[in-house]
């Protein structure tokens, strides 16, 4: 960093990526949130929303077909390899709501899951 | 119409906490007064068979090749339970495997394997008849083409002593479903039976939302339970979630059989969904057998019920490790 401009800058850089998985939408846009799925897990394993607030999760496979579902959150859609697949919701219900795999995929199936974690607005911001 | 009797308990099947495997007992023909009675004798006489009692066992997620730390011991469990029901003092006429009978390869000639080792411990079973139906481990990666070829179709019926039985896959589609033409079956293979036969449905998952979040739910559930709905007496079998549980709805009864491999918590208690850790000095913890006797019932009830457990146990004897069968009252 040749001057003080460029350092504060790459120093704001970097504290917005640890602060969001993703850039911040535009009102009315949805925050798009990249989830990986392969055998036997999601990643990330943990996903923090904010109650009201809409978001679009790009799902993608990186072996085999994948299930993706949690009823209460409206999400039920299945992740094939080489797609891309998105859902968007917007979560009404503060709450703790376990997201599984049930496109059965193997021996490890029955414990691929996520936690998709949707507090109030205003709560702590952060995607783990 | 028709008298009024007590068809709810017409055919009544109790279980009980248990472990390896539930026996029931049927006394169907022993309603012998109404329809329901009628019924009984029409169903068998039209299978050849004459109404009379009998009893059963269900068996479930033997999970054969399975190896990993909630059970070191492989097929012991499953190999015990042959021998109980080969010992039990009335033998029963049938068994049915609810299903997850073998665990899973990517290798097909290794789960073929597999199949091959359950049917070698499966034929030591000294029974009449032996069923089976598949569970997603058994059937969800290839949709059924090594089970089929190793024990037939995964759906079908047949008529037992005035009992209509019918074996239900909702595993074969990978996603936990029965599937709209498995349904139309259903429905066509019902339609031969008035609304008072006694029907046991024998699937795998459950066919209500248990516990959606665990995958113990089967999505078009709902619509398999309308089909059963006009059926006054219906009883359901599952196993998948490894462990015993009973839902009682006005007109069905749905009963988990518990595993031979290893046991699942419940899951109102904890939030994550592990196996139940190996105990080695308990290696068959909540495993072990359902035995339901039946009998006629004072009227205006067709039949009454009698249920004990046995439980699996490593007891010391003599300095050599052995087995101990352990009679106590049911706790459903």
């Amino acid at each position: 960093m040749s001057t003080p401009f460029q350092k504060w800058s790459c120093i704001a850089f970097a504290a917005a990526a640890l602060l969001g998985g993703a850039p911040r939408a535009r009102a009315g846009e949805a925050r798009v949130i990249d989830i990986a799925a392969k055998r036997f897990e999601f990643s990330p394993r943990e996903l923090v929303l904010k109650r009201g607030e809409k978001v679009t999760l790009r799902l993608r496979s990186g072996d085999v077909t994948h299930g993706f579902y949690q009823k209460a959150l409206g999400i039920d859609t299945t992740i094939e390899p080489g797609k891309t697949t998105e859902v968007t919701l917007t979560p009404e219900k503060a709450g703790r709501y376990l997201t599984i795999c049930d496109h059965f995929c193997g021996s490890g199936h029955g414990g691929m899951s996520m936690t998709i974690l949707v507090e109030e607005p205003g709560a702590k911001e952060a995607s783990r | 119409m028709s008298k009024h009797i007590d068809r709810r308990q017409f055919l009544r099947i109790a279980g009980t906490s248990l472990g390896v495997g539930a026996l029931y007992s049927v006394m169907p023909g022993c309603a012998t007064t109404g329809e329901a009675g009628e019924t009984a004798r029409r169903l068998a006489l039209g299978n050849g068979e004459r109404v009379t009692p009998f009893s059963f066992v269900q068996l479930s997620d033997t999970h054969v090749g399975f190896k990993g730390p909630p059970n070191p011991t492989g097929t012991a469990a499953f190999e015990r339970a042959v021998e109980v029901v080969n010992r039990l003092p009335e033998t029963p006429d049938l068994v049915l495997f609810t299903g997850d009978l073998s665990h899973d390869s990517e290798d097909p000639a290794e789960h073929a394997a597999r199949m091959r080792r359950f049917k070698e411990i499966a034929g030591r079973l000294k029974v009449p008849v032996v069923k089976t139906i598949p569970g997603e481990h058994d059937a969800g990666l290839d949709g059924g083409v090594l089970y089929r070829e190793a024990f037939g179709e995964t759906s079908y019926s047949f008529d037992h002593r005035g009992v209509h039985f019918v074996a239900l896959d909702n595993v074969s589609r990978a996603k936990p479903e029965v599937g709209p033409e498995r349904i139309a079956w259903l429905k066509r293979d019902l339609a031969r039976f008035p609304a008072t036969a006694p029907v046991v449905v024998f699937t795998h998952r459950p066919l209500f939302d248990l516990k959606p979040e665990w995958e113990w739910f089967t999505r078009d559930g709902d619509e398999v339970m309308n089909v059963l709905a006009p059926f006054e007496n219906v009883t359901v079998l599952y196993g998948h979630i490894h462990r015993e549980d009973a839902h009682v709805e006005p007109h069905v009864r749905h009963y988990a059989a518990r595993s031979l491999v290893f046991a699942f918590p419940d899951p109102d208690k904890v939030a994550d969904k592990k196996p139940l850790p190996f105990d080695k000095d308990h290696p068959f913890k909540n495993l072990g057998l359902r035995v339901v006797h039946g009998g006629p019932g004072v009227a205006p009830a067709p039949l009454a019920l009698g249920i004990d457990e046995v439980e699996l146990a490593l007891q010391e004897r003599s300095g050599t490790e052995g087995f101990q069968q352990i009679l106590r009252p049911s706790s459903l």
